[in-house]
């Protein structure tokens, strides 16, 4: 057991590289794939979207030889795929598709065990891995691997499609709309699994798909390819979106996509702004001393006495004398996490009439604050490109 | 002769052991003929799913034969092999391959792409890929095809007996319809029925035992 522990948790992948791939069917004038070449880095998400009839599918297929590219060299980790048998190549790079795919005669553990049976491992060693991967995408192998792919519910499918993919614990895994069968609720939830999954096994994921927030969600490097296998832009998500590179790029991530660079960053990517405290039963004339002394603010937070926002109150509510009562308040400051995404945020305080987020932790106790402002600002820092590059936003990557 | 009995029980009981043979020489010339005619039809159907053009020939061939009525058939092959098992067993054998070649290609091509491309996908050899996914997966609809050549067979077999073979067809005819004795000939018929009704029965009970998932996939809708 311990051997095979060690297996899947060695992260890691292997870097994909194409240099120079054409594909042209038949003699065809365009060719589907056009002198393509990128760089994948081990242990990344590298999703190809674009427009059908882009490539992005061919180019996948090229990698592990469904289709034969007519030109051009690809490697992983620096081995051509051409100086192996096929199945060979195939059986080291796993391989999940749109519709799955499972095997309905083969319960669920003989799915997952296709591969490592073409490995020859023992029967001992498969049983073990069947149950590890089973568990590792949610599933409780007791109760699923003796049934057949008809008693699953499609995401289970998908699951057990992404097991049987893993199974031979290959460094490169290659994913056809692997969710595109899926509706929209469980989609979301089988994605974020798939990135918590990916955060413990670190393949090298080429991962092919049409619609551009998957490509934005799950990709580390997204290649956008344009009709005629044209490699448009390949870059981070956040890159792409603060420059595209050309009038194509700009029109198929769409017109939103400063609203889609806010799914992106995270409440603790900015700097919080401090606030005023007042804390629930403070003396007035102390309280109004503390709010005069700071420029720029003109609310203060009442929290409780364990530091839980109650609301916001001004000057004109710390008139008098005494101790402020709770009541004090106005209240309904939204209050976000710093996990939150800035869309997220910058939704709870368009919402508000104050338009400050109030930050808080896990016992709910404030850290900071933000505004639709530092939101603003932070679409208008400079982006970091998936070269290292920082580069200022809307300038385009290319010239 | 016209005062017997119409039907004599006391004739089975005396007759049980060419009866017997009968019966076993029916089954062994339908096992020959089912046998070798899926013998025949698998290669016929590997041969198509490699070259798809030959199926509208393969099945317009086998589809003639079909069309060839019995008697015309033993009629054409008594002047070559005589009357022989050779001859029953090439009409029985070419009656079989329009069904079962048919239904061995739809088994085949039934099998959905994304399968194939997902077995493909995983490093199977062609070979492999057969044997393990597109075979086991078609079994139904072959099995299907097995169960109407089966019972069509053990019918066809009792024509046999005009060329001196025939098993349960004997009885109907020989003893049965060329001697005026409708006790052979009811023995026969009830036999042949419950013959193909058992055969019918065997097929169908080997593909639920072969094929667990299929009723898998009907119990889940």
């Amino acid at each position: 057991m311990s051997i095979i522990r060690s297996v899947s948790s060695s992260a890691g992948g292997a870097v994909v590289a194409l240099e120079h791939v054409t594909k042209r069917y038949g003699d065809a004038d365009a060719p589907a794939v056009d002198d393509l070449s990128l760089t994948i880095p081990a242990g990344e998400i590298c999703v190809l979207v674009g427009p059908s009839g882009c490539g992005k599918t061919t180019t996948m297929k090229m990698i592990n030889r469904l289709i034969e590219p007519t030109g051009g060299r690809i490697t992983i980790d620096g081995v051509d795929v051409m100086s192996l048998p096929a199945v060979e190549l195939r059986r080291r790079i796993g391989y999940v598709i749109q519709q799955v795919g499972l095997f309905p005669h083969l319960t669920i553990a003989d799915n997952v065990a296709v591969v490592p049976r073409l490995l020859r491992w023992s029967g001992t060693r498969i049983r073990e891995r069947v149950d590890e991967l089973l568990e590792l995408v949610g599933l409780d192998p007791a109760a699923y691997r003796g049934r057949y792919p008809a008693a699953l519910s499609g995401g289970e499918r998908q699951r057990v499609g992404v097991a049987r993919a893993l199974a031979a614990d290959p460094p490169v895994m290659l994913m056809d709309e692997p969710f595109g069968a899926v509706d929209p609720i469980r989609r979301d939830r089988l994605q974020n699994e798939f990135l918590r999954l990916q955060s413990r096994v670190r393949k090298t994921i080429v991962f092919v798909t049409h619609d551009v927030d998957e490509a934005i969600k799950m990709a580390d490097r997204i290649a956008i390819l344009q009709r005629g296998g044209i490699l448009a832009q390949y870059d981070s998500p956040d890159a792409i979106l603060a420059n595209p590179a050309s009038p194509f790029v700009e029109r198929f991530v769409g017109a939103d996509r400063g609203l889609k660079r806010l799914s992106l960053a995270r409440v603790r990517d900015l700097e919080l702004i401090e606030p005023v405290i007042v804390r629930e039963g403070e003396l007035r004339a102390e309280a109004r001393a503390r709010l005069a002394a700071r420029d720029g603010i003109d609310y203060a937070l009442l929290v409780d006495d364990r530091e839980r926002p109650l609301g916001w109150i001004d000057a004109g509510d710390l008139a008098g004398e005494g101790p402020v009562p709770a009541e004090a308040a106005t209240p309904g400051a939204p209050t976000v996490e710093p996990e939150s995404t800035l869309r997220d945020a910058l939704s709870a305080m368009l919402g508000s009439s104050v338009q400050l987020g109030v930050v808080v932790d896990e016992r709910e106790r404030v850290i900071g604050l933000v505004s639709v402002d530092a939101v603003g600002e932070a679409l208008r820092a400079p982006v970091r490109a998936a070269d290292g590059t920082l580069r200022p936003v809307g300038e385009s990557a290319t010239g | 002769m016209d005062d017997q009995p119409f039907f004599r029980p006391e004739w089975i009981g005396d007759n049980l052991d060419v009866i017997g043979l009968r019966l076993w020489e029916h089954v062994q010339m339908t096992a020959i003929a089912v046998g070798v005619g899926l013998l025949v039809s698998f290669a016929l159907a590997l041969l198509i799913r490699r070259v798809p053009a030959l199926y509208g020939p393969i099945i317009g061939i086998s589809g003639t034969l079909y069309a060839i009525p019995s008697l015309a058939l033993f009629a054409l092959l008594v002047p070559v092999t005589g009357l022989s098992l050779v001859t029953a067993e090439i009409a029985l054998v070419s009656y079989t391959l329009l069904i079962l070649v048919r239904n061995i290609v739809a088994g085949l091509r039934g099998v959905s792409a994304d399968i194939v491309e997902a077995a493909t996908g995983m490093g199977l050899t062609e070979r492999q890929r057969l044997l393990r996914i597109e075979l086991p997966i078609a079994l139904p609809v072959i099995i299907a095809g097995l169960r109407i050549a089966t019972v069509t067979t053990i019918g066809l077999v009792t024509v046999t007996a005009l060329i001196g073979r025939g098993g349960l067809g004997y009885l109907i005819i020989n003893t049965g319809i060329n001697r005026f004795f409708p006790t052979s000939i009811y023995t026969g018929v009830a036999l042949a029925v419950a013959l193909a009704v058992l055969a019918d029965l065997a097929l169908l009970g080997l593909q639920r035992l072969l094929t667990p998932w299929a009723r898998a996939r009907s119990a889940s809708v």
